[in-house]
């Protein structure tokens, strides 16, 4: 196997800064890119139950 | 020629595009495909990631660092796909006025801008350690950061116009002259022979790396691309809502979801 204990696996031979920063950052973007559609998804609705509401009231 | 070719060709296209290019149709459709795109995500991330960080062995060159790989190269390939996907939509949109094409066009943005962004950090980190640098005005470093900026300016020109139509009609055409950056970051690396290594996997011919290392990184491309798709679709579902919100179908959709 690659690594024989879980502490070279963090240690990346060396490299832990470098690799495991790439991965963090690469992880954090594609956080960001499934949160922020879900809580713009979210206003939406809102916003068009908000405006639905109203129109009913007006007629 | 036959049925499909030439005129009559054409405007069966248009028709095929108008039929399910309905905003109401594929809201619906992509609906159903979205937890299917996200199942095929996660799945492909969690092997990826295990094929990539622990099974495949390190480079006897780079060691351990070279896995910076299978973030970077999948983020720099989809950076350039989602473009070229980008501008196509825009100029279907243009073209055709194919509403549900401009809605795609700006969807796409903010996640090709997120891939770019990506490959350009990543990119550094593993400049670092293997260059001695986090950054150089390197032919293909500055060509991908021009790309970023292409999407920024994009995402920028579509927010500052409040008409919609007119938001994808002067947006498109700064996606579609972008295009030319495209190549450019392409054949970089072969035209100045400056910092950044040439591709290692090519259509046309053998790769240059090791089938233990291109397994993962052919998984992880997989993962972002799916990943694309995924909150393509999600995003677009969203803005057919609001550009859709004075129908009757979409004040039914609410009144239903109340």
């Amino acid at each position: 196997m690659t690594f024989s204990t879980f502490s070279q696996f963090l240690a990346m031979g060396g490299f832990a800064f470098y690799v495991w920063s790439a991965y963090g950052f690469a992880a954090l973007v594609v956080l960001i890119n499934v949160v922020q559609p879900i809580i713009h998804n979210r206003k939406v609705w809102r916003t068009l139950r908000r405006d639905l509401d109203r129109a009913e009231e007006d007629e | 020629m036959g049925e499909f070719g030439g005129f009559a060709g054409v405007s069966r296209l248009i028709k095929f595009i108008h039929k399910y290019g309905a905003p109401k149709r594929f809201y619906r459709l992509a609906g159903r495909l979205v937890p299917w795109f996200a199942g095929v995500t996660a799945l492909l991330f969690v092997v990826g990631l295990y094929l990539g960080l622990y099974w495949a062995p390190p480079d006897y060159q780079q060691g351990d660092a070279y896995r910076i790989m299978f973030v970077h190269v999948p983020n720099a390939w989809m950076s350039m796909m989602a473009y070229v996907i980008m501008a196509s939509f825009a100029a279907t949109g243009y073209i055709w006025n194919v509403r549900l094409a401009d809605i795609m066009a700006k969807a796409t943005a903010p996640l090709g801008a997120s891939f770019t962004l990506t490959a350009l950090v990543t990119g550094s980190l593993w400049g670092k350690p293997m260059w001695g640098t986090w950054w150089v005005w390197d032919a293909r470093l500055t060509s991908e950061l021009i790309l970023f900026f292409l999407y920024v300016g994009y995402m920028a020109l579509q927010a500052s116009i409040d008409d919609p139509r007119r938001a994808a009609h002067a947006s498109a055409i700064l996606a579609i002259v972008g295009v030319v950056n495209i190549p450019i970051i392409h054949y970089s690396v072969y035209w100045w022979h400056t910092l950044h290594q040439p591709a290692s996997l090519t259509l046309t011919s053998q790769p240059k790396i090791y089938i233990t290392m291109l397994i993962p990184l052919i998984i992880m491309s997989l993962a972002f691309m799916f990943f694309y798709f995924t909150m393509l679709l999600v995003r677009v579902r969203s803005e057919i809502l609001v550009r859709e919100q004075r129908t009757d179908w979409v004040r039914k959709l609410v009144r239903s979801k109340r």
